[in-house]
């Protein structure tokens, strides 16, 4: 079947040449999901954030190794602990035509934190904005943060002017009456412009010939598609329509490969993907043990851990894309993170750790799963469900909708699960947002670490978090992380699965760079 | 008559009245729309903050009324994941759909029938039995899969036909139309046929059915005696009688072919209001869903009107019970 007749190999070639002399630097490329609103600070989502960051710039920005590397402003310096200046590049100008300066910053820092924006996170409230000059701005904090600046690549510099203008001030939010001018037009600095957009569908990209960087890349025309079918978009890929697509399926990428005019990239992501036990509530939700909490036990989290083959769900689940880990955060973002192995897989010491806590006829438990939102994640859940079964834990799975998964596990359905999986990169790429967000203690309402769904809590944690947060030698924070680390491990506080893989689709006759975070960036992109 | 005209228009609002209210109440347990409209990391004060504005922690019935409210006027708000009006979206994704509709409906009258009427002229030929097993193919396969595979025939493997998209497509300001340009015309040609098989099958085995009915009458025995030409008999007698419920038929099955276009529309990434639908339901986009099924309601009770109307003026009997009933 796979095979091609010659005649169409041919016809395929044929095909291939008359478009390339047409247009050889056209790059059409296709994302399972929709471009939701070019407003940049509507949607703090992987996707949107990485579109527009071809079109806005940061103060910052991150290169193809995610190292962070001046953009907008040209460099940057800490005065005392709690004032940092950058210094702002000369001479860049909007797409309409209009000088980059420090109002814009301070107009751009005050939007991002008003009402209605999802990129909150960028700028603490507290932080001051002073202009010294007309390139310079200086960050007034209330206390030190080295990691000030780690998630200003996606905090996208708008024109004050042009946004003044257009009645956009206020950030795009659902509860408008109409959709403001800059959900559905882009006024930025970045290396491509935004021709049109159909919104949902697609949209159409130039080069923007003014841009102050010296361009990586020879496009002269990108064309993105939203295919939400997995078969379309690989067919598309396979059939020469598409230059790249994303993401391909795991069971795709063979098939990929095996045609002779496209490659799969794959690499590890840096979700860390991870299983939670409820540790809050005195007796479980969902489980035939009355009374008490069998997750109160670390005894009983342990053997979960041991009773979890990683390798196999690596080779059978995840057909070999995926990376295990041993902590809670990619080891691509902590320097450190090599000094941590996962516990083995030893279904009799885990049952064996269940017979001491009490449970040696094993217990039922409920667990939550979603089934479309991280690479096979039903799967996943499936295989953790038979391994717990062979040591004598029966779990009730329940795999739903994202919608629905999420409505029931977060803050606004009560934490109400007993035993979940879930995914989590940190948006600064940092540490302190892992810890600060699943490892820190959160009261029923979710006050504190919000997203730590199981509700863990160690005092000890809490403070090496605070601590971590206000040092700025980078020497004694990643010590203070290791700490943090050790205890939360040690602890199980969550079983760390591995870090899901990314796959792309890209077509032999170009040369792109994937990023880890699977933000795609068309000024990678080079067309043979 | 008129007194039946209007009974029937107020049992259709009262049928829309249903259909709104019986999809804001599904709507309760499609899952949390906030959820989906910010990022993960965004606070839980944020979100509630959101849900407040959106009203979605007013009483059911307060919110039943607003949207009821909004949709007498047309406006059924913003969406969630696009924020922007509802209406306009919808307006903008109906050209697609209702071309793909009319592309299908045109494929399968147009192949249907003479299939039928070959079936039904040369019922042991070979060729009227392959028909015949092809057409089981047309009823039996789901549509994603005859989708899947015409994509992986004509695309993948001969690379003849797009796998997606409309093509170049011609604003003409109130309709964009891909049946002006060679590849929007290229790209209709796969989701009209995954489209319309079903519809292709259910003519060709209506036409052949009712074909073997008229060859067995009397005045189709007559014109043979009269020494007419085959043709004449086959074609100008024959399938025109024929053609009165294939009519009916196609003019009822528009209706459920624009309501089923989803999948067609999902494989093929058919940028119409199917796939809108589709991405609001993953995305629990509150007023997409509620407009898109407000719409294909009001299309079916349209439809529905007309034909009780037409048969009125068609079929005296109808008429005159009306008039007893009251």
């Amino acid at each position: 079947m796979k095979k091609k007749t010659i005649g169409s190999a041919i016809l395929a070639a044929a095909l291939a040449m008359g478009l390339s002399s047409a247009s050889a630097e056209t790059f059409k490329y296709a994302f399972q999901g929709t471009l939701k609103s070019l407003d940049p600070y509507s949607l703090n989502e992987t996707f949107t954030l990485g579109f527009l960051g071809n079109v806005y710039e940061g103060l910052t920005t991150r290169d193809g190794e995610l190292n962070i590397q001046p953009a907008l402003a040209e460099r940057w310096e800490v005065i005392e602990p709690t004032r940092w200046r950058f210094h702002l590049r000369k001479g860049v100008k909007f797409h309409n035509g209009n000088d980059f300066t420090a109002d814009d910053v301070i107009f751009s820092a005050n939007r991002v934190r008003s009402e209605g924006s999802d990129l909150k996170t960028r700028i603490a409230e507290d932080v001051v904005f002073e202009k010294v000059d007309d390139h310079t701005v200086d960050v007034v904090l209330s206390s030190p943060n080295p990691i000030l600046h780690y998630e200003w690549d996606t905090w996208a510099i708008l024109d004050k002017e042009w946004t003044e203008a257009n009645d956009s001030v206020k950030v795009t939010s659902a509860s408008d009456e109409a959709a403001t001018k800059i959900s559905l037009e882009s006024n930025g600095t970045g290396p491509f412009k935004i021709i049109s957009h159909d919104v949902g569908v697609s949209t159409t990209l130039e080069p923007n010939a003014d841009w102050w960087n010296t361009a990586q890349h020879n496009l002269t025309r990108v064309e993105f598609t939203t295919i939400p079918s997995d078969a379309t978009r690989v067919a598309a890929l396979l059939s020469g329509e598409l230059d790249m697509v994303y993401p391909v399926p795991v069971q795709d990428i063979q098939r990929v490969n095996d045609n002779a005019t496209t490659t799969a990239l794959t690499g590890p992501e840096l979700r860390t993907i991870f299983l939670g036990f409820d540790q809050m509530r005195d007796e479980l939700k969902y489980s035939n043990v009355k009374g008490k909490n069998p997750f109160k036990d670390v005894r009983v989290r342990q053997a979960f851990y041991k009773a979890i083959d990683i390798e196999a769900i690596k080779a059978k689940v995840m057909r070999g894309l995926s990376t295990p880990s041993a902590i809670m955060i990619s080891p691509f973002l902590y320097s450190r993170s090599g000094e941590f192995d996962r516990m083995a897989h030893d279904p009799d010491g885990a049952k064996a750790l269940l017979a001491e806590a009490g449970y040696a006829d094993g217990f039922e438990v409920g667990m939550d799963c979603p089934n479309d939102r991280y690479v096979n994640d039903e799967a996943i859940c499936q295989a953790v469900t038979a391994m717990l079964a062979r040591v004598g834990v029966t779990v009730n799975l329940n795999a739903q909708p994202k919608a629905k998964y999420f409505a029931k596990v977060l803050a606004s359905g009560g934490y109400d699960t007993s035993f979940f999986l879930l995914g989590w990169t940190p948006g600064s790429l940092d540490s302190w947002n892992v810890l600060a967000n699943l490892e820190s203690c959160r009261d029923e309402a979710g006050k504190g670490g919000a997203f730590n769904l199981g509700g863990y809590c160690n005092p000890k944690v809490d403070e090496l978090k605070d601590m971590i947060l206000g040092e700025n030698d980078p020497a004694k924070r990643d010590d203070l992380i290791k700490q943090a680390f050790d205890i939360t491990t040690s602890e199980v506080s969550h079983i760390p699965l591995h870090q899901q893989g990314l796959a792309w689709g890209i077509s032999n006759s170009v040369e792109l760079i994937q990023r880890a975070d699977n933000q795609f960036m068309m000024y990678h992109v080079n067309k043979k | 008559m008129l007194a039946f005209m209007i009974r029937r228009l107020l049992q259709s609002i009262l049928v829309m009245f249903v259909v709104a209210l019986i999809s804001f109440l599904l709507f309760r347990f499609v899952g949390d729309p906030v959820n989906q409209m910010v990022g993960i990391e965004t606070s839980l004060e944020e979100r509630e903050a959101l849900r407040e504005r959106l009203g979605l922690n007013d009483a059911v019935l307060v919110q039943f009324m607003r949207f009821i409210g909004g949709a007498i006027q047309f406006d059924f708000g913003i969406s969630y994941q696009f924020k922007r009006p509802v209406a306009a979206m919808i307006g903008e994704r109906f050209p697609a759909t209702l071309e793909l509709s009319i592309m299908s409906a045109i494929f399968a009258l147009f192949v249907g029938i003479p299939m039928g009427v070959y079936t039904g002229l040369k019922r042991d030929a070979f060729l009227s039995k392959l028909f015949l097993t092809v057409s089981l193919v047309g009823i039996s396969l789901p549509t994603f899969l005859i989708g899947i595979l015409l994509i992986f025939v004509f695309a993948v493997q001969l690379q003849v036909l797009p796998s997606f998209g409309r093509g170049e497509v011609v604003d003409l300001g109130f309709w964009s139309t891909g049946l002006l340009t060679a590849t929007g015309l290229k790209a209709l040609i796969l989701p009209s046929i995954t489209l319309g098989l079903f519809q292709m099958t259910l003519i060709m085995r209506l036409v052949r059915s009712e074909m073997l009915e008229v060859l067995r009458t009397d005045y189709i025995k007559f014109a043979r005696a009269r020494g007419l030409s085959k043709r004449a008999i086959n074609f100008g007698h024959a399938l025109k009688n024929t053609l009165i419920p294939v009519m009916t038929i196609t003019g009822l099955q528009l209706g459920s072919v624009i309501a089923f276009a989803i999948i067609t529309e999902t494989v093929f990434s058919w940028p119409g209001m199917g796939l809108l639908f589709l991405q609001a339901v993953q995305n629990v986009d509150i007023p997409i869903m509620a407009a898109y099924l407000m719409l294909i309601g009001f299309l079916f009770v349209a439809i529905n009107l007309i034909v009780d109307m037409l048969y009125v003026i068609v079929d005296p009997r109808i008429r005159v019970d009306s008039k007893q009933a009251m």
